[in-house]
């Protein structure tokens, strides 16, 4: 057992990239790319159960299980190290989840170049269980940028009409900023001699580095994150590619590396430092929350729509971990969880009917609900799930998140916040009632009725279970996330007042502390 | 007290004259209406002749020979072996894309083995007069091989330009070396490094070191003595290109290792803002110019500057970590250039009918394999993890932050971000769907010796991406033979003391 448990997340990464490379190698006949990549992708979901049915909540559990470390480079010294605790092990069986969702969401869109389509999702994954396991700086850093290459190939190859120029401005929105990151991740080496996450933790926290300089160090390591997330005023990426991007890869990054990384890597690393800069990111979550619900009011292409309802959603996370309390923590964990669960659902059943009648316009669209029952319930739920009705999984994360931000940060927040999500609502609704109800449009009466048929239901049906058992059965979930909390320690931001008097606003900490 | 026969410190040298000799003769002897093209395998051979040579080189005990003007150490094998590697590959393609027809084939491949005989001869040199003799040997076959479309117009202007800017750089250096000898009296580096604190006229040393600088940083295309670089390779044929913007850089950069390191250490507080400034410069105007450009090989050759520059970065570290990292950087760069001019050249074609980027759309349909393989190139010049180009960039950075230079490496990183752009967009063009409207253009089939050469240089990037322990082992023993002993008592660099506090 103790075997597996050191080499599981090794085969993790290692399964789709040997995925890849038989993809590379078959012919591209009988769907062949295709099968091999969902048997891939069902493999490494399967694998990535393993962890969370092996956790252990002992008392002495060491905070990183399946770790397992070997020295890859010894000058400067890169260890490979990986390992997963609470709060991203739920994470990295989330991504295994919507591998295979993917694969099916691109069976038949896919048409021509399946292998090179595959070999790329495939390493895709890779990358992204490379972010959330490695616990060396370099490693991290490493998958990092590796998951934006087949992103942007594949925006760039597969895009629905201007890919090219979206990808352009994918990548380097993206890649610009990990820049910044990179020296910072050199300074700290330069400073203490480590990439190692729990080295590094331990240095910052001792008080040992000059403050001003590691201000900075966090501040580079936020700005990185944010603009994947994407923050607010750093979402210039986000609407172009959400409509340029192949369904599969739409659903799998939203976000999660950027809230992930900003959990770990700048509140679990710069405790002290966060807490500095969380009442600007509060702010700027909050103005993101109710700015993309607005601007998903106002869209008239449904790809665009879901962007700044990502944006909106994704704001509200930000909320959640920036507010700096357990329960905001556990809600944002979760709501990413969720989030990801739903966005596939939804992505998956707009990509078939952008298969299907070739126009992302909403007003193109009307009255489908008659002529396509199975999608229309499918897609209502969803919706009902995302804006967060109780019962299903976006009520328990938007309710905690909520719930921490007006009992530990402030109420005029909450309330605002609160304000975004029921545009949320009426958002969702609106795109459900234009696309699925009222009078049958041109463009629904021109193509012959085709409802989800059972590839895409052997999808649908254990995604909308999972949003109900997400709804209802929070406790599955939550003590997982709670041990993998970073509560930043309470130590006075002295630094802050230096390098920015007029931020210095601390955020009361009275909602809850460490016990 | 030298039990090394003279003739084992040159070893690779001897063995690519001989090549060289052999195939001018080859030329001249076989009958006229006889293929040429063996000669070229001949020169393949004699160049992995060459590269074992150096091999054995490491064997010897370090030490010079000639009476001190030439040295064996593993800073000049890591060069040799990176030197003939470059040249190997470049004759490798030079095979399948020549035309058959064309002229005076065994020239080419005798010049370009000539060539690297003046180049590793200049990173084993260890006395200036000879420095100044083995780069004009490796400059003067490049200036040929520059101008070897004679058909074309570019071609000769192409030759012209580098050989007029070229001599006039070489002018400077020897100048330089001129007023160092002034100075101390020797044209022995190590008896320069240590002569030249105490001489008396430190003014000359300073103007000498000057005129070395502009000389040298011309041949590595650094700004601003960068711009006959785009021309230059622009009219060159394009195995020349592969050739030219590596291996004699690569070589370049050796010479101004040594210079600065070996030879006049003590002076840092004079180059060290010198060659940070020209670093800066060389990313930001490669890069900016790069990204409005619209044939290939001009694009290519911008972003070669910009590369000298990342690699100046390194120079700016405080001990050994410089030299070890710029080496390391030299050889990923050689590889991914030389790999991403195999492709250029493959797609281009030899007379060059499509040389701009527009030419490279759909690329991966009508050859995945080309399409694939330029795309991994363009993505290791970009410095994604895993590929070699991000542990150059790594490395040399890292070195600038650990020097205290956190600016450099910033600038640095943001130009990567810039030079992404246009790596990108040609990585994207080749990606597109094709022009339906254009005739599709045939992409040449992939040869036995252009495979090999690509082989090599895509294991070549791969390995230094992955695994790049063993290089930088070598890196940094050459990094160690390189810096006098009695340099400096090197601390390890800001490492706190705390570190022993570690649980």
């Amino acid at each position: 057992m103790n075997e597996i448990n050191q080499s599981i997340l090794t085969l993790i990464l290692l399964v789709p990239l040997a995925g890849t490379v038989l993809v590379a190698l078959v012919p591209d006949r009988f769907k062949l790319p295709n099968w091999i990549a969902l048997l891939t992708a069902l493999g490494t979901f399967g694998l990535t159960l393993h962890l969370p049915m092996h956790f252990s909540f002992a008392a002495d559990a060491p905070r990183f299980q399946f770790e397992f470390t070997r020295l890859w480079i010894e000058k400067p010294a890169i260890f490979y190290h990986v390992g997963v605790d609470g709060l991203s092990v739920w994470l990295v069986v989330l991504v295994g989840l919507l591998a295979p969702i993917g694969v099916v969401a691109s069976w038949n869109t896919i048409q021509s170049r399946r292998k090179l389509f595959y070999a790329l999702f495939l390493v895709q994954q890779t990358a992204m269980f490379g972010v959330f396991i490695s616990l060396d700086l370099m490693v991290y850093y490493g998958f990092w940028e590796l998951s934006l290459v087949p992103m942007a190939i594949l925006i760039a190859m597969y895009g629905r009409k201007e890919g090219p120029k979206a990808a352009l401005k994918f990548f380097l929105f993206t890649f610009i900023p990990s820049a910044p990151l990179l020296v910072a991740i050199l300074w700290l080496y330069s400073k203490t001699g480590s990439f190692d996450f729990a080295t590094l933790r331990f240095w910052v926290a001792s008080g040992a580095l000059p403050d001003g300089a590691l201000f900075w160090v966090a501040i580079a390591f936020l700005f990185a994150f944010a603009v994947k997330v994407p923050v607010f005023p750093l979402h210039g990426w986000v609407a172009d590619t959400y409509s340029e991007a192949p369904v599969a890869l739409a659903m799998v990054v939203a976000g999660k590396l950027g809230l992930y990384s900003m959990l770990r890597f700048h509140i679990g690393l710069f405790p002290v430092q966060a807490r500095a800069v969380a009442p600007v990111l509060v702010g700027l979550a909050v103005i993101g929350i109710l700015y993309g619900a607005c601007l998903a009011l106002v869209q008239r292409d449904f790809w665009r729509l879901m962007a700044y309802a990502a944006l909106s959603h994704l704001s509200l996370i930000t909320l959640g971990i920036y507010g700096l309390t357990l329960t905001g923590w556990e809600g944002a964990v979760y709501q990413i969880l969720n989030h990801g669960v739903v966005d596939g659902a939804l992505f998956l059943l707009l990509g078939l009917l952008y298969d299907r009648y070739a126009s992302s316009q909403i007003d193109a669209y009307g009255g489908l609900a008659a002529k396509l029952p199975r999608t229309a319930t499918f897609f209502v739920i969803g919706s009902l799930a995302m804006i967060g009705l109780p019962m299903l999984g976006g009520f328990v994360g938007e309710f905690l998140i909520l719930l921490g931000t007006f009992t530990g940060v402030s109420k005029g927040w909450a309330i605002a916040a609160a304000v975004g999500v029921i545009l949320g609502a009426a958002y969702m609704l609106w795109l459900v009632q234009r696309l699925f109800y009222g009078p049958e449009s041109v463009l629904t009466t021109s193509k012959p009725p085709h409802d989800l048929r059972l590839g895409q239901l052997t999808v649908l049906w254990p995604l909308t279970a999972l949003m109900l058992v997400m709804g209802v059965a929070p406790m599955l979930w939550l003590p997982t996330i709670e041990t993998g909390a970073y509560l930043p320690q309470l130590r006075t931001p002295e630094i802050l007042p230096r390098v920015f008097p007029q931020l210095a606003s601390p955020i009361s900490m009275n909602g809850e502390g460490p016990q | 007290m030298n039990p090394v026969p003279d003739i084992f410190r040159i070893l690779p040298e001897v063995i690519l004259t001989l090549t060289g000799v052999l195939v001018m003769l080859l030329d001249a002897a076989l009958p006229p209406h006889w293929a040429r093209r063996p000669l070229g395998w001949v020169a393949a051979l004699g160049t992995t002749f060459a590269l074992w040579g150096s091999l054995v080189q490491l064997s010897l005990p370090e030490g010079t020979g000639f009476s001190g003007t030439v040295e064996t150490s593993a800073f000049t094998v890591f060069f040799h072996v990176l030197i003939c590697g470059v040249v190997l590959v470049a004759i490798l393609l030079s095979l399948d894309t020549l035309p058959e027809d064309s002229h005076h084939q065994g020239e080419f491949y005798a010049l370009m083995v000539f060539g690297a005989v003046g180049m590793c001869l200049l990173t084993g040199a260890v006395e200036l007069l000879l420095v100044f003799i083995a780069l004009e040997i490796s400059s003067i076959a490049t200036y040929v091989l520059a101008g070897y479309r004679k058909e074309t117009a570019r071609g000769p202007e192409a030759a012209i330009k580098y050989f007029l800017l070229g001599s006039f750089a070489t002018a400077f250096l020897l100048y330089g070396i001129a007023l160092i000898f002034g100075a101390t009296g020797t044209t022995q580096i190590y008896e320069i490094a240590r002569l030249a604190p105490m001489a008396q006229n430190q003014g000359f040393i300073l103007a000498g070191l000057g005129l070395m600088l502009v000389g040298i940083l011309f041949k590595v295309s650094a700004a601003p003595f960068h711009v006959w670089t785009p021309d230059v390779y622009e009219g060159s044929p394009t195995p020349v290109v592969a050739l030219m913007s590596t291996a004699p850089k690569a070589a370049a950069f050796a010479l101004l290792l040594r210079v600065v390191y070996e030879m006049l250490p003590t002076l840092r507080s004079v180059w060290q803002p010198l060659l940070w400034v020209v670093a800066v410069l060389s990313m930001t105007v490669g890069n900016l110019a790069a990204l409005r450009q619209q044939n290939v090989k001009r694009m290519l050759a911008y972003s070669a500057i910009a590369h000298a520059g990342y690699l100046l970065a390194a120079f700016a570290a405080v001990d050994s970590t410089g030299i070890a990292a710029a080496s390391f950087y030299i050889a990923a760069y050689a590889a991914m250039n030389v790999g991403i001019f195999a492709v250029v050249t493959l797609v281009s074609g030899y007379d060059e009918k499509r040389p701009l980027i527009d030419d490279f759309r759909g690329l991966i349909y009508r050859s995945p394999l080309l399409g694939s393989l330029l795309i991994f190139f363009l993505i290791s010049l970009v410095g994604i993890p895993f590929t070699g180009g991000f542990f150059g960039k790594f490395y040399s950075f890292s070195a600038a932050v650990g020097g205290g230079a956190i600016w450099l490496a910033i600038i640095g990183l943001l130009n990567s971000g810039l030079a992404a752009a246009y790596y990108l967009h040609l990585a994207l063009v080749a990606a597109q769907q094709p022009d339906a409207q254009k005739p599709v253009v045939p992409v040449p089939r992939v040869g036995v010796a252009v495979g090999a050469a690509l082989l090599l240089a895509v294991a070549a990037t791969l390995v230094l991406g992955i695994v790049p322990g063993e290089v930088l082992h070598a890196a940094e023993r050459a990094a160690y033979t390189l810096q006098a002993p009695s340099a400096e008592t090197s601390t390890p660099h800001n490492v706190l003391d705390l570190r022993m506090m570690m649980p």
